[in-house]
């Protein structure tokens, strides 16, 4: 740099022969032309600047570009102003004796502007922060000169990183497509065969129009928007699966603990909604707590919350079923009114506690972010936690009730009631159990939830009618038949959500649940046999 | 009064006492308003004719509910939505009458088309600039809407709790259906500025306290004819169906007609008093369909004490008294008592507050003597 510094000092005796004259560094000396007089000038001198490929032509070209870049009248010097700093563009010293008055704004027009953008972007391809790299290679798909081919080419053979490579592979197709020459053309066509891209589909519709003189090209070109064409729909149905599944499995979490108490029970729990609720009040009380005095737990925030959702809600379950519910079994109409109330009771002591606006709650980092599945398909990182907690519960609910005592002693009272207190079985315990073990799996749903949604005294409400149509659509108490019904539904939700919106989606659904349970009435709710109508 | 009609009003001295203390209320209510100077202490305010005229609606919603589920065990929990159909009926029409006095003063179009850019009205709004056509549709859409569900459900014998949520289902679905600006019922803000009804301006007292008592003639109407149902052959049917609805089938009762004709006689009970509520309230939004109105609707029955008909109109009175003096003091406090209600009556006053006058004067509960469908266990029966 001292050498730089020299040379400023030998160009400042030099002032008599203005800029022209010869210095040693050729990027001192392609940053002084650019305060040379006429924009082709300019021009010329800052396409010599990007031929150089100095990274540190970057920010005298962007001040440049934004106007702040001055020079001086007097003698042609250049100094960037940066608010009430200026600075030497070479040296990036500042200037002590600056005065305004004696400089004016290097002018642009709009050519001169194109050639500032394209020399920036150019530059950027060859910036050691791939990031950067990628996003000029981004700029460069998007502007697509045909001047840049040689360029892109470099770059390609210089790059290493394979998500930058394949960026600059596409912005080098693409920009291939507007070559004069015919065989470029076609290998630009080769070239994004693997896209699925919108923009890149309106290039190649355009190169497949009349305005392409080769017949070639032209088929070509057609025949890649139909082969991308599929592999778009294709991909459409993937996303829409996915989030499907992952709305699917919100609704499992829901309504697994609804199919339990009521399939064992017979109860129909109105404040099963305000379960949820607490689940994911319990998880905002946990991180408020690690905030405060385990701040290196932050992470593990949700696993943390998981278990203490369980048990709050759990134990409010056993609460109420051993002070209220256990008084009404056999009055299902009933229950559903009291539970109501009870539901009413909470939302509005939670809204009392903690107050009516929203809590956030903030997903740590291993949950949060997209993750990017094969061609363009992003997921969020949290969704596909959700499905994996969901498939985890239900596979935990399904073993305890397949191979525990308490699971065994749930069956029989499901099956028989009476029978199974006839050998022994103390019924109320059991139900005591479930409704905690059902309220329990509820606040584990209120966990997930609460890093998908809104953390608010109504959260329980907006999922209690779909988890009831839940329950009613895959058949009640029948854990797989909750499985087979929430992610049918959630499935269906997200494929009508494109063609109908979502909310005339969701009335859709709503409807079809009405009409679908016309048809199979009793293999859906109704008991066989002797417990047929209940 | 001659004894013939009082019979016909109630059977059991508590309901005659009950019903005719309530038409002295009622009368009152106007005359008080009406009669003493303003600066009496015996002077009703205004506000008054307008908040017991809406508690009258009420009722009505309540004795259409009580009708169903007192008598013939359907509990639903979506008969909001057939209240709130009829008061978009009557909606629609108090829309149209606006005429060209809109903020956009467009003769045809209601304002919020306007604002939406809709150039025409659509087909669904023909016919309520009259207002026989639109309170024609306050009765037949409900009613025809009822008997669509009903006949879905009774036909598939989905009854007890499936039953309410299915019929739950359907007011959340209509709810968010109506909230779609796209549906052409104003979305969100619903239907409001309305000015006069069949000429009449709406906020003249004169108009209020002629809503008043249709409301209350409406309600007295009702009342009459849901007693003349229950009572006969009919009425005994239905009763039968509640307490053993296999029963009554293996006797070669068709229950799905029985069912589907009070389901929709009382869908049509509850579109009317949606069309005498909305002109009083000024407004209708979708958040009349709302599951939780619809469920609040049901428990001014339990209050009230079901399978009575008079007891669903005092629940309805009582509760929703209580909420307008609650919400206008401690308005927080208002969910808790509502929510301990619902726990206290299912619990310890499974009829009401009927029933609890009857258990005070030591006598066996008034209305129909059957109430052991509220009482037995309704589960593993296998009759």
């Amino acid at each position: 740099m001292r050498l730089v510094r020299g040379v400023l000092v030998l160009c400042a005796f030099l002032l008599g022969f203005g800029v022209r004259a010869t210095n040693a560094d050729p990027f001192a000396d392609a940053v002084a032309a650019l305060g040379a007089d006429g924009f082709a000038a300019r021009a010329a001198a800052v396409e010599r600047l990007a031929d150089l490929g100095d990274p540190r032509a970057v920010p005298v070209l962007r001040a440049m570009s934004e106007g702040q870049l001055l020079v001086r009248k007097a003698d042609g010097a250049l100094a960037i102003q940066d608010g009430t700093r200026a600075y030497d563009p070479v040296t990036n010293q500042t200037l002590v004796s600056f005065n305004p008055d004696d400089y004016e704004t290097v002018r642009l027009n709009n050519r001169l502007r194109s050639t500032l953008r394209g020399a920036l972007g150019r530059l950027v391809l060859f910036s050691p922060d791939p990031r950067e790299r990628l996003e000029a290679a981004i700029g460069v798909f998007k502007t697509r000169s045909v001047e840049n081919l040689p360029l892109l080419r470099k770059a390609i053979a210089a790059e290493t990183d394979a998500e930058v490579l394949a960026q600059l592979r596409l912005s080098l197709a693409a920009t291939q497509l507007l070559s004069d020459d015919r065989a470029e053309r076609l290998a630009g066509i080769a070239g994004l065969a693997g896209a699925a891209d919108v923009e890149v589909r309106a290039m190649l519709l355009q190169l497949a129009a009349d305005g392409e003189p080769d017949a070639e090209v032209r088929r070509r070109a057609a025949d890649a928007v139909a082969a991308l064409d599929r592999r778009l729909a294709t991909l459409r149905l993937v996303q829409n699966l996915i989030q499907g599944l992952s709305l699917g499995a919100v609704l499992l979490l829901a309504a697994m603990g609804l199919t339990i108490t009521f399939g064992v029970m017979g109860v129909i729990n109105m404040a099963y909604g305000e379960m949820v609720m607490i689940g994911a009040y319990a998880t905002f009380v946990v991180q408020q707590l690690v905030r405060e005095y385990a701040l290196g737990l932050t992470e593990l925030t949700p696993i943390l919350a998981i278990p203490t959702a369980f048990v709050v809600a759990g134990a409010l379950g056993i609460a109420l079923e051993r002070s209220v519910i256990r008084h009404l079994y056999g009055r299902p109409l009933e229950t559903l009114l009291m539970t109501w109330g009870v539901s009413m009771i909470l939302q509005q002591a939670v809204r009392s506690i903690f107050g009516a606006t929203n809590r956030e709650v903030a997903s740590p980092s291993w949950m949060s972010g997209a993750i990017e599945i094969a061609g363009g398909i992003t997921v969020t990182q949290n969704r596909i936690w959700i499905i994996l907690f969901s498939l985890a519960v239900l596979a935990a609910v399904i073993l305890a009730t397949r191979l525990t005592r308490f699971g065994l002693y749930m069956r029989a009272v499901t099956q028989n009631r009476g029978m199974a207190s006839a050998m022994g079985i103390r019924t109320g315990r059991i139900d005591a159990l479930t409704f905690g073990l059902g309220s329990g799996i509820a606040g584990m749903a209120g966990v997930a939830l609460s890093q998908i949604d809104n953390v608010s005294p109504n959260l329980g409400q907006a999922y209690i009618v779909d988890s009831f149509m839940v329950v009613v659509f895959g058949g009640v108490g029948n854990l797989y038949g909750t499985l087979l019904g929430a992610m049918s539904l959630g499935v269906i939700n997200k494929f009508l959500e494109p063609y109908a919106g979502a909310v005339l989606g969701k009335i859709l659904v709503l409807v079809a649940v009405i009409l679908f349970i016309q048809r199979r009435p009793r293999g859906l709710f109704a008991l066989k046999g002797r417990a047929a109508e209940v | 009064m001659a004894s013939p009609l009082l019979r016909a009003l109630g059977s059991s001295a508590s309901g005659r006492i009950a019903l005719v203390s309530f038409a002295v209320v009622i009368a009152a209510v106007p005359l008080f308003n009406l009669l003493p100077p303003s600066g009496s202490a015996l002077h009703l305010p205004d506000f008054y004719i307008n908040v017991v005229g809406k508690w009258l609606c009420l009722a009505m919603l309540a004795l259409a509910i009580d009708l169903i589920w007192g008598y013939c065990g359907i509990l639903s929990l979506g008969h909001g939505a057939f209240f709130a159909l009829g008061g978009y009926a009557m909606g629609m029409y108090l829309m149209r009458s606006i005429g060209d006095r809109g903020v956009y003063r467009d003769p045809v179009l209601p304002d919020f088309m306007v604002f939406l850019n809709w150039k025409e009205l659509p087909w669904y709004w023909y016919g309520f600039d009259h207002f026989p056509f639109a309170f024609a549709m306050a009765l037949l859409v409900p009613g025809a809407l009822a008997f669509l569900f009903g006949w879905f459900a009774f036909r598939s014998r989905i009854t007890g709790v499936y039953f309410s949520i299915i019929s739950q289902a359907m007011t959340f679905a209509l709810m968010l259906a109506f909230f779609r600006n796209e549906m052409g019922f104003g979305g969100n803000n619903g239907l409001t500025d309305f000015k006069d009804i069949l000429g009449f301006p709406l906020a003249a007292k004169s108009t209020r306290i002629a809503l008043y008592l249709a409301s209350a003639l409406a309600l007295g109407g009702a009342y009459l004819m849901c007693r003349w149902i229950v009572r006969s052959k009919l009425g005994r049917v239905l009763v039968a169906i509640r307490d053993a609805e296999s029963r009554v089938r293996f006797l070669g009762y068709s229950v799905t007609a029985y069912k589907l004709f009070a389901f929709t006689v009382s869908a049509m009970l509850a579109g009317l008093a949606g069309a005498l509520y909305i002109p009083q309230v000024g407004i209708i939004n979708p958040s009349e369909f709302s599951p939780a109105a619809s469920i609040e609707a049901v428990i001014w029955v339990a209050v009230g004490g079901r399978g009575t008909l008079y007891g669903a109109i005092i629940g309805a009175l009582a509760v929703n008294g209580a909420k307008t003096w609650l919400t206008s003091s401690a308005a927080e406090l208002w969910p808790y008592l509502l929510g301990l209600l619902f726990i206290v009556v299912t619990l310890f006053l499974p009829r009401g507050l009927v029933g609890l006058a009857s258990l005070v004067a030591r006598r066996p509960p008034a209305g129909v003597p059957v109430l052991a469908g509220i009482l037995k266990p309704e589960r593993g029966g296998s009759d």
